[in-house]
């Protein structure tokens, strides 16, 4: 009997339209976890065909801890292969999707095949049935949404993904993405347009008392964290609360990295959002921080990426343009990062602004795949390079950088170029030490001791995707508290460390995924502005160049730490001590 | 990098100056010196995903202490102070230095104590983190030794052994702390006098020892600015660790503030005053826990909703947790707070405020923890006299 688990996976053929149950012997579930981990190892076999092969599967998985009271448990990460980067393509997403698929009895589904008409898939509990959406093509992600809702939680792609734009988002129950990697495209190449999931079931709990006191220690180190509960921490503001510290700490990205201070951050930062909209707290299901803000009329508060790369990254100082962006983007289903990169890609290349006023009618054009702005939608590592000025894309692996200058965080600058999924601040997220002090400072212009850092929280994040957890809680608590929630779910006795080694498998199952695509080491790279000192209108901040040698330092430090060899690839010892096969 | 922990660990009177041994690790290991334990120690990172570690033994008093209080737990100490109930939970101990038995504890928890030897720590993002723990294991077990004599003489089972210690440990104790000099005349009208200020207070708080550096907080209003010290920051370095925090809450770079930013607005709410001092000076802290009340039902529960209005020397004692959740001592201290000198938190530490520099807020520190102390020995002989 298992606990914390439900021990069925769904696998779902929609060429054939047909669907079994798999039950996986439980030394897998021991091996990988759940969520990011358990998706992996089932993507792990297929990861040599292209995105859009009908046999690329789609894995969409929750963890033991989904549906439990562990603090933050409502998580689900959505993978396939990126048609973005080609790496793997990985999503951790809110919402209550995962929550709803475990209390279906499932730990996770595998899709594949490609359906001949647009069609939908609708799990309630042990039922799955696959049915035409012909008629939802084209119907934005809250059309979609709006219909659905009473099938439980909802999982739709958008115009964007079904008129091939290369970064178009998967959109759980109308206002959270599974984004970066272009996942949503994975969706339409199998003409699959929305899930729906809903259940009743419980999960079965080892011990519900020594999870209670687990569970008690973490919420204790959440209220002692000012990032989470404090007065200007997340819960109260949402993750726009970060914005005025990259202002203060010159780090914020302006004109497309050309710049890293902005003269209207003072304007445009969440309080100014506070008061304008009022927006009222919510969140995941099952999480206390409730760090999604929403306005009565149902409009969403941009993320800290969002609002920040809608504003200084492209010159805009309209809120409301930012949040009408923020919603285009999530009723199209495209990524706001990469919507507003590609944006400032653009006009740094053509030297032709988009004013504030036109900027939701481009994105409209982006979606529809209409227009002069069409081919926008390949993506600005594409669009940079079919102009002749690949150098204009301030992307890693073809995915643009988040909202934080690697610049004025040389832990990030690594973690940026390292991570599985193309430029990623969540996958190691050093910002945690660098900028906010957790769990305590480190220096954020120097390179001493990072790699070690990274790959720790490389590994640690693995397992928070895995369990399913959020990465917040980790300004708090830690693996150690973590370990004590997984036991008591589970009945498996475990140590924060025993996790930490889990993921360190998880991440390196990733890397030997991506070598097998010809990932290595030339790919692990920052944009050369970040090294180079005319470049940059640094005039009027504190941020240097990064020493490119110094920053191959690290990298060579962070492959002997990480058990690669020197061009960034897997070897078959480190993959066999950590009990993975040769792929 | 090792020299400002052997610094901090030596000053605070947590180690002797050559008994620190520390090593670093990122894609190679370094030590701060040559040392026989060093491949036991190397033994101990392999079996671990950290970056370093700390192995020393603390200086007495604490190592007298911790020794008694190893030998007669059985295998893991349990403090109640806040600090170790919030952040480390228990402290485990291996009873020999056995590779094997201390990889198995690091693997749950952040430090173990090897009686006789010393403590190991680790970090895994930075030293800081094995200085930090180690500070607070030692600051955990001298809290309890005084506790638990104190509750063990109300119940009359200190048997030989306890007796003993205790006068060791008395006799070891470093004098009453004592101040003659003069700090940073007020009104504080400057931005750069206000962190000079703040500077001076938080240095002189650690440097006669009422508080490890790691443990404590201050702020200081200038107009409609708090000047506060960042989360994790140490009171004897706090240069580039104070944010302004804009009292009108227009700007969130106040994020990075000290945990008890809430307490120390609200602090000011209620009384109107410009300084602050937090820290935990120990017999603040031991007091706090020292309760006679028989049959009381909320035993077990005092630190969030002790029910009794207490004081020690007339400053109050109040309940409350680290932070701003629904127990959070920001919705106790604030109001308590007014008309004294200050506010002991339970089992935590103690809040004293002033109205123009950080002489008063100082000076209170110091008397109430002096008082404090006198108050644990006045009690001690009370129940030894017939
Ligand atoms: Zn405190």
């Amino acid at each position: 009997m298992m606990y914390g688990w439900c021990g069925k996976i769904a696998k779902i053929d929609l060429t054939t339209q047909s669907w079994e149950i798999e039950e996986p012997e439980q030394s897998v579930y021991h091996k990988f976890i759940g969520g990011r981990g358990l998706a992996g190892h089932y993507l792990a076999p297929h990861i040599h065909l292209a995105w859009d092969d009908p046999e690329m599967p789609v894995l969409i998985f929750c963890g033991p801890l989904t549906h439990t009271i562990s603090p933050t448990p409502g998580r689900s990460t959505f993978m396939s292969r990126s048609p973005l980067t080609g790496t793997i393509g990985d999503s951790s997403v809110g919402g209550r999707f995962g929550t709803e698929l475990k209390k279906a009895g499932l730990d996770g589904m595998i899709i594949t095949g490609r359906s001949s008409n647009t069609v939908g898939i609708e799990i309630k509990d042990a039922s799955i049935q696959i049915v035409s959406a012909d008629a939802m093509r084209g119907m934005t992600t809250s059309q979609a949404w709006a219909g659905l809702k009473s099938h439980g939680s909802v999982a739709a792609i958008g115009p964007a993904a079904e008129n091939n734009v290369r970064f178009s988002n998967i959109i759980i129950d109308k206002h959270y993405a599974a984004g970066r990697n272009g996942l949503g495209l994975i969706f339409a190449a199998k003409n699959l347009k929305y899930i729906t999931v809903r259940g009743t079931g419980k999960t079965r709990i080892f011990h519900p008392g020594n999870l209670k006191k687990a569970r008690e220690e973490i919420m204790r180190l959440m209220s002692a964290s000012p990032v989470i509960s404090g007065r200007f921490g997340i819960s109260k503001y949402g993750t726009g609360a970060l914005y005025d510290l990259m202002d203060a700490r010159n780090m914020m990205p302006t004109d497309n990295f050309q710049k890293t201070k902005f003269p209207d951050a003072a304007s445009m930062n969440a309080h100014a959002y506070d008061k304008q909209f009022q927006p009222k707290k919510t969140g995941c299901r099952g999480c206390h921080v409730q760090c999604k803000k929403i306005t009565d009329t149902g409009r969403s508060i941009p993320e800290f990426e969002t609002m920040s790369h809608f504003s200084a990254l492209i010159g805009n100082h309209d809120r409301e343009v930012v949040m009408e962006a923020n919603r285009i983007c999530n009723e199209m289903g495209m990524d706001t990062i990469s919507a507003a990169s590609t944006l400032a890609c653009y006009q740094e290349i053509s030297g032709h602004p988009i004013s504030s006023a036109k900027i939701v009618e481009v994105l409209l054009d982006i979606a529809y795949g209409k227009g002069s702005y069409a081919n926008l939608g390949m993506g600005s590592a594409r669009y940079a390079q079919s102009c002749g000025k690949p150098d204009a894309a301030v992307a890693v692996k073809n995915q643009d950088l988040s909202a934080y200058d690697p610049r004025g965080a040389l832990g990030m600058a690594l973690a940026f170029a390292v991570s599985t999924r193309g430029a990623c601040h969540l996958r190691a997220y050093p910002i945690s030490h660098e900028i906010l002090r957790k769990p305590v400072a480190t220096d954020r212009f120097q390179f001493a001791g990072k790699a070690r850092i990274i790959k720790i929280n490389e590994d640690v994040n693995a397992v928070v995707d895995s369990l399913t957890a959020c990465k917040f809680t980790f300004f708090a608590a830690s693996l150690e508290e973590y370990a004590s929630v997984f036991s008591a779910v589970t009945g498996q006795s475990i140590t924060g460390q025993d996790l930490l080694k889990i993921g360190e498998r998880i991440c390196y199952q990733e890397r030997m995924m991506n070598a097998k695509n010809g990932f290595s080491r030339k790919d692990d790279d920052l944009p050369p502005r970040f090294f180079m000192e005319k470049k940059a209108d640094l005039s009027d901040s504190i941020l240097k160049p990064i020493d490119r040698n110094a920053f191959q330092k690290s990298l060579s430090d962070y492959y002997t730490v990480r058990g690669l060899d020197q061009d960034g690839m897997p070897v078959p010892e480190k993959a066999s001590e950590l009990g993975l096969e040769w792929i | 990098m090792f020299l400002e922990f052997e610094k901090k660990l030596c000053a605070g009177g947590l180690t002797e100056r050559s008994s620190p041994l520390m090593g670093f690790l990122d894609a190679a290991l370094e030590w701060n010196r040559n040392d026989s334990s060093i491949p036991l120690l190397e033994k101990v990172i392999q079996g671990l995903s950290i970056n370093s570690i700390l192995f020393s033994k603390p200086a007495e008093p604490y190592q007298t202490i911790i020794s008694y209080l190893a030998e007669t737990s059985k295998g893991v100490i349990y403090p109640e102070d806040c600090e170790t109930r919030t952040f480390l939970h228990d402290l485990p101990i291996s009873r020999t230095l056995d590779t094997g038995e201390i990889v198995t504890i690091l693997k749950k928890r952040k430090g173990v104590i090897i009686p006789d030897l010393g403590l190991i720590t680790y970090g895994m993002v930075s030293l800081e983190q094995a200085y930090v723990t180690y500070s607070s294991i030692c600051f955990a077990c001298f809290v309890k030794f005084f506790s638990d004599y104190l509750w063990a003489l109300r119940n009359g089972s200190v048997d030989h052994l306890f007796q003993k210690t205790f006068s060791q440990v008395v006799k070891m104790l470093d004098p009453y702390p004592s101040f003659t000099g003069s700090l940073i005349k007020g009104p504080l009208d400057s931005e750069q006098l206000v962190l000079e200020a703040m500077d001076e207070a938080g240095r002189l708080t650690v440097e006669n020892r009422l508080v490890d550096s790691y443990f404590g907080n201050i702020s200081c209003r200038l107009g409609n600015i708090l000047y506060i010290s960042q989360t994790g920051s140490s009171l004897d370095n706090l240069t580039g660790c104070i944010d302004p925090v804009p009292m009108d809450g227009t700007s969130c770079t106040g994020i990075t503030a000290s945990s008890e930013l809430d307490a120390h607005l609200g602090i000011i709410r209620e009384t109107g005053c410009h300084t602050i001092l937090h820290g935990h000076p120990k017999f603040s802290v031991i007091l706090s826990m020292d309760c006679d009340k028989a049959g009381c039902d909320q035993k077990g529960k005092c630190h969030i909703q002790c029910s009794e209005e207490r004081d020690i020397c007339g400053i109050p004692v109040v309940p409350g947790e680290v932070g701003t959740g629904v127990y959070g001592l920001c919705n106790t201290v604030p109001k308590a707070i007014q008309e004294h000198d200050g506010v002991i938190v339970f089992g935590h530490g103690l809040f004293t405020i002033g109205s123009e520099d950080f002489y008063r807020p100082f000076s209170n520190l110091f008397h109430i923890e002096n008082q404090c102390r006198e108050e644990y020995f006045r009690r001690v002989s009370d129940l030894l006299s017939p």
